[in-house]
C-alpha cells in the first residue's frame, strides 16, 4: 500500500563486465537469493525485476544482463537506453576482467548520460587465497573516476544487497528523464484495449 | 569462431534479426554475423555523424543539427500497423518488454493537391470533405459488410464470393464513385498500385479490417505506432532475443564468404577464420551477390526540418499517401515524418522522408510533388537503390536469402517474408495466433 511520502519508481539496471565475472551470479544472488558454482553461461534470464523498499521509496529495478553479448563487443546501444544505473563488476581473482572493467567504464562515460549511477564491483572475495587485485586497487580507481564502489561475493551473498541497496539510495527522487514516456505493449494482465466505433461504421 | 553451428545468420536488418531470435528460441545454435559496426544493416537508424559519413562521405554535420546521438535516422522508413504481423511476433516472442511505442497522430491523403485527413473516427468521417453525402451513406454500407465479413461465416458475405469476386466489381456492387475506389484502395487498404482492382477482392477486405483493427487499438488518430528511438530498435531488440537464447553476436566482420562444397553452402570465413554450419546460412541480398536479381529501384529523399510538416494539424508523427493517379504515376508515392518527442532528433527537429518505386532517372524530380509538401527544410538528402529477391528458395544450396526492404508503408510484408524462410528453414508454420492478440493491451508507463 502507498503511504503518503512514500514514491514508486522504476530503474532501468545493466549490467557489465567481463565473462565469468559473475554479472549473473550476483543478479541471481540479489533476485533470487541463489548461488550456483558451475552458473551456465546466461540463457534465457536476462531481465528480471527486483523491488527494494529505502526510506521514503520503493524502487522497482528492472535488471538488464548482457546476454552474452559483450564477448565480441557486440552490445547493441539499446542496452544503454534510458538506464538509470550500471554496475560494472570484475573478478578480484583475475587481472584482465580489472582491465576490462575500466574499458567498461570509459565505454558507460563516452554513452553521455551525467545522471547515470555507476557502480564498480570487486566481486569473489569469497577466494582469499587467489586474490590478485587488493581492494586498495579498487577503491583508488573508482575514486578517480567518480564511481561507487563495493567488494562482493555472490558466492557467500556479502555485500551484494548492500551494492544495489546503496544504488537505489544513490538514484534521484525525481524521476530521471531518461525514462521512456511510451506506449508498452504488454500481455495478458490490465487489459485496457476497448473496441471503439472506428471510421468502418460512420 | 572455428565452430560448427546450427545457422549462420549474416547480417542484422529486422528480418534477419526475427530469423536469428526466432530460431534461437526453438533451441538451435545460431552465429550472426555483420560486416558493420553498428546494428539493423539496411535497417538501421543512424545517428548524424552516420547519417553524414553516408552521404557526405567524412564530413562533420553543422553544429546547428545539434547533438550527433540525438539522431536515431530510419533509413527503410515505415510504420507499424497496431495489429499487424510484426505486433504479433513481438508478443509472441515477449520482446515488447525492450521497446515502447508512440501512436503516430494521423495519416493524410493527397486529393487535388490538397491533403485531407483519413478519418479516424466517426465524428471525423461525418465531417470529412473527402465524401460527398450521399457517397458517404454508400460507403457506410460497404464499410458495415467488410466489418462483418468473416471467411468461416457464409452468413457475412452477402452472397459473394470475394476469394472469387474482383475488388472493382465489389466496389461496384455498392456503387462506390472512382475517388471513394481510389481512397479505400490506396489510403485504407493501403495498395500500392492499381493492380488489386482485378484481383480477388478477399485481399482488399482483409486489409481494410486490419486497417479498422488497428485504428481501434490505441484511440490514436491513426492505424500506425512507431518506437521511440527509431526502427533501428527493433532489430537490437530481436538481436538480444536471439543473444539471451543463446545466439552468438559478432560485428565489424569483414566480407563474411559464404563457403560452398558441391554447390552446397557449408561455412562463412571471416578474417581467415571459418564457421561451419548444419542447417542454413540465412542473410541479406548483400551477402549473396551472385544468387540474387533485381526486381526493383526506390527512390526516396531525407530531410530534417525546425517545423512541423505543413496542414497537418502540427503533427509530431504523420503519414502522407500520394495516390499514383493524383500524380500520373503508376505507383503511390508517401511521405513519413517523426520529431524529437519519439527520440529520433535533437529538440525542436523533424525527420521527414519521402519515398517511392522508382519511375524515372531523376530522383530530385521524381521525388518533387512528395518534397513539396514538406515545406522549408534545414537539409535534405536524395539516394536511390535497388531492390533485390533471391532466385533460388534455398532448398537445394542452403541459402536462405531475404528480399530487400518494399516501399510499403509497414511491415506486413516484411513479416512474410520471415515467417516464410522460418518455414523453408525449419519445415514448420509459426502459429501466431495461439496467443490471443486481444488481450494484448497498452500500458502507459
Amino acid at each position: 500500500m502507498a503511504t503518503l511520502g512514500t514514491s514508486h519508481m522504476q530503474a532501468k539496471l545493466v549490467l557489465l563486465g567481463d565473462m565469468g565475472a559473475g554479472k549473473s551470479s550476483l543478479v541471481l544472488r540479489f533476485v533470487k537469493g541463489q548461488f550456483f558454482d558451475y552458473q551456465e553461461s546466461t540463457i534465457g534470464a536476462a531481465f528480471l525485476t527486483q523491488t527494494v523498499a529505502v526510506n521514503d521509496a520503493t524502487i522497482k529495478f528492472e535488471i538488464w544482463d548482457t546476454a552474452g553479448q559483450e564477448r565480441y563487443h557486440s552490445l547493441a546501444p539499446m542496452y544503454y537506453r534510458g538506464a538509470a544505473a550500471a554496475i560494472v563488476v570484475y573478478d578480484v581473482t583475475n587481472v584482465d576482467s580489472f582491465t576490462r572493467a575500466k574499458n567498461w567504464v570509459r565505454e558507460l562515460q563516452r554513452q553521455g548520460n551525467p545522471s547515470l549511477i555507476i557502480a564498480l564491483a570487486g566481486n569473489k572475495v569469497d577466494l582469499v587465497a587467489k586474490r590478485k587485485i587488493q581492494i586498495e586497487e579498487g577503491q583508488a580507481y573508482a575514486e578517480e573516476n567518480g564511481l561507487f564502489f563495493m567488494e562482493t561475493s555472490a558466492k557467500t551473498a556479502h555485500n551484494v544487497n548492500e551494492l544495489f541497496y546503496e544504488i537505489a539510495r544513490k538514484l534521484p527522487r525525481a524521476n530521471p528523464a531518461a525514462q521512456p514516456t511510451g506506449i508498452v505493449l504488454n500481455q495478458g494482465a490490465n487489459d485496457r484495449y476497448q473496441r471503439r466505433g472506428s471510421a468502418c461504421c460512420a | 569462431m572455428d565452430e560448427v553451428y546450427d545457422v549462420i545468420v549474416l547480417g542484422t536488418g529486422l528480418k534477419e534479426c526475427i530469423i536469428s531470435g526466432l530460431l534461437s528460441v526453438d533451441g538451435l545454435k545460431v552465429l550472426h554475423m555483420d560486416r558493420n559496426d553498428y546494428y539493423g544493416g539496411e535497417s538501421a537508424s543512424l545517428t548524424l555523424n552516420q547519417l553524414w559519413q553516408k552521404f557526405h562521405g567524412t564530413e562533420k554535420p553543422p553544429a546547428a543539427l545539434g547533438s550527433n546521438r540525438d539522431y536515431n535516422v530510419d533509413m527503410i522508413p515505415k510504420f507499424m500497423m497496431a495489429n499487424g504481423q510484426l505486433v504479433r511476433v513481438l508478443i509472441h516472442t515477449d520482446v515488447t518488454k525492450y521497446l515502447s511505442f508512440k501512436a503516430v497522430d494521423g495519416s493524410y491523403v493527397l486529393k487535388q493537391n490538397k491533403i485531407y485527413k483519413v478519418p479516424a473516427t466517426d465524428v471525423e468521417a461525418l465531417k470529412s470533405p473527402l465524401m460527398g453525402m450521399f457517397e458517404k451513406r454508400r460507403a457506410r454500407k460497404f464499410f458495415c459488410f467488410v466489418q462483418d465479413y468473416d471467411e468461416a461465416d457464409p452468413k457475412s458475405h452477402e452472397g459473394l464470393d470475394v476469394t472469387k469476386t474482383t475488388s472493382r466489381e465489389l466496389f461496384a456492387k455498392y456503387g462506390l464513385e472512382e475517388n471513394t475506389i481510389e481512397f479505400i484502395g490506396h489510403a485504407l487498404a493501403l495498395h500500392r498500385d492499381n493492380s488489386f482492382l482485378d484481383e480477388p477482392a478477399l485481399d482488399t477486405v482483409k486489409r481494410i479490417k486490419l486497417y479498422a483493427e488497428s485504428l481501434a487499438r490505441f484511440g490514436g488518430g491513426s492505424p500506425y505506432i512507431y518506437p521511440l528511438y527509431g526502427l533501428g530498435e527493433l532489430p537490437q531488440a530481436f538481436a538480444r532475443l536471439s543473444a539471451v537464447y543463446g545466439g552468438t553476436y559478432m560485428l565489424s566482420k569483414p566480407e563474411c564468404k559464404v563457403e560452398f562444397e558441391n554447390g552446397v553452402a557449408v561455412g562463412v570465413t571471416s578474417q581467415g577464420e571459418t564457421a561451419k554450419f548444419t542447417k542454413a546460412v540465412v542473410g541479406d541480398p548483400s551477402y549473396f551477390t551472385e544468387k540474387v536479381k533485381v526486381v526493383g529501384k526506390v527512390v526516396r529523399a531525407i530531410a530534417i526540418m525546425s517545423h512541423p510538416i505543413p496542414n497537418t494539424s502540427d503533427s509530431h508523427s504523420v503519414q502522407i499517401i500520394l495516390p499514383q493517379k493524383q500524380l500520373n504515376r503508376k505507383s503511390d508515392m508517401y511521405v513519413f515524418c517523426c520529431s524529437y518527442t519519439h527520440n529520433v532528433a535533437a529538440k525542436g527537429k523533424y525527420i521527414a522522408f519521402v519515398s517511392t518505386e522508382s519511375e524515372m532517372d531523376d530522383p530530385m524530380k521524381e521525388l518533387q510533388p512528395g518534397v513539396n509538401l514538406l515545406g522549408p527544410v534545414d537539409t535534405i538528402f536524395y539516394d536511390s537503390f535497388l531492390r533485390y529477391e533471391p532466385i533460388a528458395d534455398g532448398s537445394q544450396d542452403k541459402c536462405f536469402i531475404s528480399k530487400s526492404y518494399d516501399p510499403t508503408t509497414h511491415f506486413e510484408t516484411t513479416v512474410h517474408d520471415v515467417l516464410d524462410l522460418y518455414t523453408r528453414i525449419t519445415g514448420k508454420e509459426l502459429d501466431l495466433s495461439e496467443k490471443d492478440l486481444s488481450a494484448a493491451s497498452a500500458a502507459d508507463e
